[in-house]
């Protein structure tokens, strides 16, 4: 009786952990399923590098070169933003700040992070994208630096509590030696310090780069939305997930268009597992390289 | 024995009357996108107010509407253009015979910002700058500026009615902002001051200024009576006369209250 008590509670337990796995197998199946079907009637290589996108009109073009660029171009400009932020922070956090400096910026960056990105795109739109209009002399507000500035906001809570992270999991003797040979606070940061943490801040980089890829709403808001190859960055662009948004509500069910959007989403999903795979194996390189647990 | 038999004969009429409330009337209505939105909301508040009727709503677009309605698959085809005789004919070779009931009429107007200068348009000037002919408002009569297009996104209806009536088939330039909303695009415009758009007359606010196209103002009244360029019928086909529940909802949505829910939806009611 109580052996198979015990059973049943393994069992339960068992499912789910193994739910996540099911669920991501679910969505990996589905996106196949529905995106692969594309490819009867576009080349894969004419998908990809195809530069005009216009699935409704008559004869449609399902080229989503632009959209890809106009998704790089935001992550690109926007790690420019949260990266020296987040990094700065992080240093300043697990370095310079006092305990109780700490006790009210760890939380108050956690709190960034948390708020939902549906208000992040509504400070871009109402307040940034006017600003920047008037004080750039730009056309429009509306475009892939104001996506940039919003998006770049957004990532520097999670570049900066992973980084702290990894600085923290730096072994306090690494640091005692450096000073034991006479090294001072910035030396001891620079060339014993941040190298150790090398890995854990790439990864931290690497998953601020996957939170901005895979953003939607805000960009959905911010970035104006036109389907072309910038010229310059006030340009206004259209990253993959806000093509995704915007289009997938009015496409007919089983439409070549249908089938092209869930193939974004299929290509969209890969980018951001091959940033995933990259930051987990250096993460794992990092800890064995300083003796942790692997 | 007397009670047994009263309620023997309760039972009777009661399941009787269950499995006649249980025989709802069905209307299913199939097309156009446009047209959607006028569907969905009708089809709510009719069957708010006949808890007897079932009415099921899908999109697909006029077409799909209209062949629908030709393979007997939905019992109203919405459509945003009239029926092409060539579909007239495969209905007929059906045993269908399609007939047209105007429900709303859809007005598109351009938009700018009110701070420009530019208040009249000819439709030819709306194609070029949309198409990226033109690229500047001096070359309007305008301060010169670039002029930023803002669309709606591909798979709108509007988009899709704008396509048709301004651009005859021809590409939206690629650089156009494709706003999500009619609402998004009267915010753009409204805080662009170089910004063009277009909306359903429905949503023209204070916060922009619709332009005259070819000399005629986008008013309601224009677009009755269809002086108005950008002005197009929206349709309801049904298998010959409306009958029955059909004829009850579609005269229900050409009733003072129907129309009015035409107008909450952003198109222009009849009367």
């Amino acid at each position: 009786m109580y052996k198979t008590k015990e059973k049943i509670y393994e069992w339960i337990f068992m499912a789910t952990a193994f739910s996540s796995l099911i669920f991501l197998l679910g969505i990996i199946i589905v996106l196949f399923n529905e995106g692969l079907p594309i490819f009867k009637d576009v080349g894969v290589f004419q998908f990809i590098f195809g530069s005009s996108w216009y699935p409704t009109h008559i004869p449609p073009e399902y080229g989503i070169f632009p959209v890809i660029i106009g998704s790089f171009v935001v992550t690109l400009g926007a790690m420019f933003i949260a990266v020296p932020l987040g990094m700065g922070s992080a240093l300043y956090i697990y370095e310079m700040a006092s305990e109780k400096q700490r006790n009210i910026l760890k939380p108050v960056v956690e709190l960034l992070g948390g708020i939902p990105s549906i208000i992040f795109g509504f400070f871009g739109m109402v307040i940034i994208a006017p600003f920047l209009q008037s004080v750039l002399k730009i056309p429009t507000g509306l475009c892939a630096f104001t996506g940039m500035v919003v998006l770049g906001i957004m990532a520097i809570p999670v570049v900066c509590s992973i980084a702290e992270d990894a600085l923290s999991f730096v072994p306090r003797s690494y640091r005692e030696a450096s000073y034991a040979l006479g090294g001072n606070r910035w030396q001891t940061l620079i060339r014993v310090v941040i190298p150790a943490a090398g890995s854990g801040i790439s990864t931290a980089i690497i998953l601020g780069v996957s939170r901005v890829i895979g953003e939607t709403m805000t960009v959905l808001m911010v970035t104006g939305g036109a389907a072309m190859i910038p010229k310059s960055i006030f340009d206004p662009v259209r990253p993959m997930t806000s093509t995704i948004a915007a289009e997938m509500g009015e496409a007919a069910m089983g439409s070549p268009h249908y089938h092209s959007l869930f193939a974004i989403g299929l290509i969209l999903f890969l980018i951001t597992l091959v940033f995933n795979v990259i930051a987990e194996v250096i993460s794992r390189k990092y800890r064995i390289k300083l003796g942790l647990d692997v | 024995m007397k009670l047994l038999k009263v309620m023997a004969s309760a039972a009777v009429v009661l399941t009787l009357a269950a499995s006649a409330s249980a025989e709802k009337a069905k209307i299913v209505m199939e097309g156009s996108t446009t047209v959607l939105p006028i569907a969905q909301a009708a089809a709510e508040a009719y069957m708010d107010k006949n808890a007897d009727v079932n009415i099921t709503v899908r999109g697909g677009g006029s077409g799909v509407g209209i062949s629908s309605l030709m393979d007997s698959t939905c019992d109203i085809g919405n459509s945003s253009r009239p029926i092409k005789g060539s579909e007239i004919a495969v209905a007929l070779t059906k045993g269908v015979d399609p007939k047209a009931n105007v429900i709303a009429m859809d007005g598109i107007c351009v938009i700018v910002n009110p701070a420009n200068g530019v208040s009249a348009l000819s439709k030819k000037q709306v194609k070029q700058i949309y198409t990226g002919e033109i690229n500047d408002w001096s070359k309007v009569g305008g301060t010169p500026g670039k002029i930023v297009v803002v669309s709606r996104d591909t798979s709108s209806g509007t988009y899709e009615a704008f396509g048709t009536l301004a651009l005859e088939g021809a590409k939206v330039r690629p650089d156009a902002m494709l706003q999500a909303s009619n609402q998004a695009v009267a915010t753009t415009v409204g805080q662009t001051a170089g910004a063009i758009g277009y909306i359903g007359l429905g949503y023209v606010t204070s916060s922009v200024k619709a332009v005259t196209l070819n000399g005629v103002d986008c008013s309601k009244a224009t677009v009755l009576n269809a002086s108005y360029p950008y002005s197009r019928p929206l349709f309801m086909y049904t298998n010959g006369k409306p009958q029955g529940e059909i004829k009850k909802f579609i005269g229900w949505l050409l009733s003072a209250d129907g129309q009015k829910l035409v107008e909450t939806q952003g198109f222009v009611p009849l009367k």
